[in-house]
């Protein structure tokens, strides 16, 4: 059952098409990659599904309906979470707190109850924290609870802004090249993290990433972005034998066009 | 070094972690309370001054220091405070908490409706657009003269509260309790927000707006939150103000006390809300140490009385300047590393506070 369909979506910068009628459907339960060298429009497809760009024509389709209409702060009520791509955490806040601000469309007290910090809202705050101490056991982010942000480094970052999604409990993550800069035995780490979302939490993911390896080792499924276009669908072994693929990446042996 | 072993959730949301740091806040609440027998008049007069303008801090560091919206408007919003408060004392016969409570709750909401076209603007322009709104304070209270008296001004009306009569010149020590007890109330409204939903929301939209809205974070309602709150808080102060000056005209709320308003929770340490009480303090002990040092240096010298023109104006500056280079995080910071020199000795390192190299931010989106 599709999730999240993206229907002949065009953006456009100025001059500029970032994304040229790209259609996608992304399955329920499914681990969905897009690949593409630099500039092929990955981010811009990731940006247009949480509404921070407005398509030029096309729809995306969460669930069956359009999100077309909705600001980007609704998304993450509808079921949508996101990390990006140069990390964007609350520097100045420990992971806790950051964690704690996933739960942010969970909350359910209104402004006079917080101001007088009635029992109710204690009895909600230790709700969300539980929910979050279970991110925190997931990810084994125990020894960085009370740090802030600013002293982490920058793998520890990587896993803290997943578990900030995570603590949306999404339907669908977004996640925006969850092992770029990471060490070799971080990536080791960060596959089996996102096989887990899938398979124990069951989210259904949807991910940007350059490392092909863990890209076939994870994904169900691999779309490929080149220059706005999708060249290539389909398997993660299809995909890396695809002509057009290959051309992509390194170029053709004879001059085409 | 103290370590909190904690044993429920609770244990990080409770307003003090151990029973020592409670008592040493009960302990600073009954020094507070006990200061009219301590003090003389004189004295007592300044530290109501200090409660009063530790009030207004608290207003600007909520939208500041933790939504992280400046604002140089935010005298506007004493005055608001200061003559609604007295206008429904003196034309609509309300009893003093009862306009007091409308006159904050009236600035909140004029705070709002100010926030809706503000809030489309960032730092800079934020902060310039609501330094016109200061400026346009003066004219509005001399346009407004039925209601404000204009330029001849206005008297607070005396307050009654369950027919005790509360005189800053009668009876200053119940007046100064009056300004300790929005005092305190407010601090803990404060605190309360900054430990729940609200709270985080604020500084979330003060780090990083982006990642706040994919969070869910509407940037706009949480903003006007602010403002409000911010607002009502201020107007709370001016109200208070009002009293404390007795009389007061269009040339009360200035721009110059809007500017003395950030300036203090700057030298007090933004994020905090020690700093809107040390802010507070720095500025209403350095124009008396000003006005004594003078003397002292005019009897010294042999001559009379000295004026100097702008003499407190450059000595702010100059300590402003001084805490912006040296000190960032302001004197709450300062106290907190020392704490943590004592804490940690001998193991202090001098770069625990130095900012981490920051990785790239996201380019902006639009």
């Amino acid at each position: 059952m599709t999730l999240l369909e993206v229907r002949d979506a065009t953006v456009r910068f100025g001059g500029l098409t970032a994304l040229e009628g790209v259609s996608c459907a992304v399955e329920r339960g499914e681990i969905f990659a897009i690949v593409g060298p630099n500039g092929a429009g990955k981010s811009t497809l990731f940006n247009l599904i949480s509404r921070f760009y407005q398509p030029a024509s096309g729809d995306v389709r969460f669930e069956g309906e359009s999100i077309l209409a909705r600001s980007p702060s609704d998304i993450a009520a509808l079921g949508i979470a996101r990390t990006f791509q140069n990390i964007e955490l609350f520097e100045r806040s420990t992971v806790l707190q950051n964690l704690l601000i996933g739960r942010h469309t969970r909350r359910r007290a209104s402004l006079p109850s917080q101001i007088v910090f009635a029992p109710s809202v204690r009895r909600e705050e230790i709700a969300h924290r539980g929910a979050v101490e279970r991110i925190i056991d997931f990810l084994d982010l125990q020894p960085h609870r009370e740090q802030t942000i600013a002293g982490l480094p920058y793998g520890v970052r990587k896993v803290v802004e997943i578990g900030r999604a995570l603590a949306i409990e999404p339907r669908l993550i977004l996640l925006d090249e969850p092992a770029s800069g990471l060490s070799v035995e971080e990536t080791g780490d960060m596959r089996f993290w996102i096989d887990d979302i899938r398979t124990r939490l069951g989210v259904t993911v949807l991910m940007v990433e350059h490392n092909m390896s863990l890209v076939s080792a994870v994904s169900d499924r691999v779309m490929v972005l080149a220059e706005g276009r999708v060249i290539a669908l389909g398997t993660p072994a299809e995909v890396r034998t695809d002509r057009r693929v290959v051309e992509a990446y390194l170029g053709s042996e004879t001059p085409a066009r | 070094m103290r370590v909190h072993f904690k044993t429920g959730y609770d244990h990080d949301i409770r307003l003090f972690p151990d029973a020592r740091e409670a008592l040493r806040y009960a302990a600073l609440l009954a020094v507070a309370i006990a200061l009219p027998v301590l003090l003389d008049d004189f004295l007592l007069g300044e530290a109501t001054n200090v409660l009063i303008w530790a009030i207004a801090g608290m207003g600007l560091m909520l939208l500041t220091g933790h939504a992280g919206q400046p604002s140089l408007g935010h005298a506007a919003f004493l005055a608001a405070g200061c003559y609604a408060n007295a206008i429904l004392m003196d034309r609509f016969g309300l009893p003093f908490l009862a306009s007091f409570a409308l006159a904050g709750i009236l600035t909140g909401l004029i705070g709002v409706l100010i926030a809706i076209p503000a809030l489309r603007l960032h730092g800079i322009y934020l902060a310039i657009a609501t330094l016109a709104l200061s400026i346009l304070t003066e004219d509005i209270v001399v346009l407004a003269e039925p209601w404000t008296g204009g330029v001849a001004g206005m008297t607070a009306p005396p307050i009654s509260i369950a027919g005790v009569e509360v005189d800053r010149l009668a009876s200053p020590d119940l007046f100064y309790w009056l300004c300790l007890a929005v005092a305190v109330l407010v601090t803990l409204g404060y605190r309360n927000i900054l430990r729940a939903p609200l709270g985080r929301a604020f500084v979330s939209i003060r780090d990083s707006e982006i990642s706040a809205q994919a969070m869910g974070v509407d940037p706009a309602r949480t903003k006007a939150a602010a403002f409000g709150l911010s607002c009502m808080t201020t107007g709370w102060a001016g109200a208070l103000m009002g009293h404390f000056f007795f009389t007061f005209n269009h040339e009360v709320f200035t721009v110059v006390i809007s500017i003395q308003l950030l300036l203090m929770i700057v030298i007090g340490g933004l994020g905090s809300i020690h700093g809107a009480y040390y802010g507070a303090a720095v500025v209403g002990i350095v124009p008396q140490a000003i006005n004594l040092a003078r003397d002292a240096v005019a009897g010294a010298l042999g001559g009379g009385a000295v004026a100097i023109p702008g003499l407190e104006t450059g000595i702010f500056g100059l300590i402003l300047i001084v805490f912006i280079l040296f000190e960032p995080l302001g004197i709450h910071g300062r106290l907190v590393k020392w704490r943590l020199y004592f804490e940690l000795f001998p193991f202090y390192r001098r770069d625990m506070f130095r900012r981490q190299r920051s990785y790239l931010k996201t380019e902006r989106l639009r």
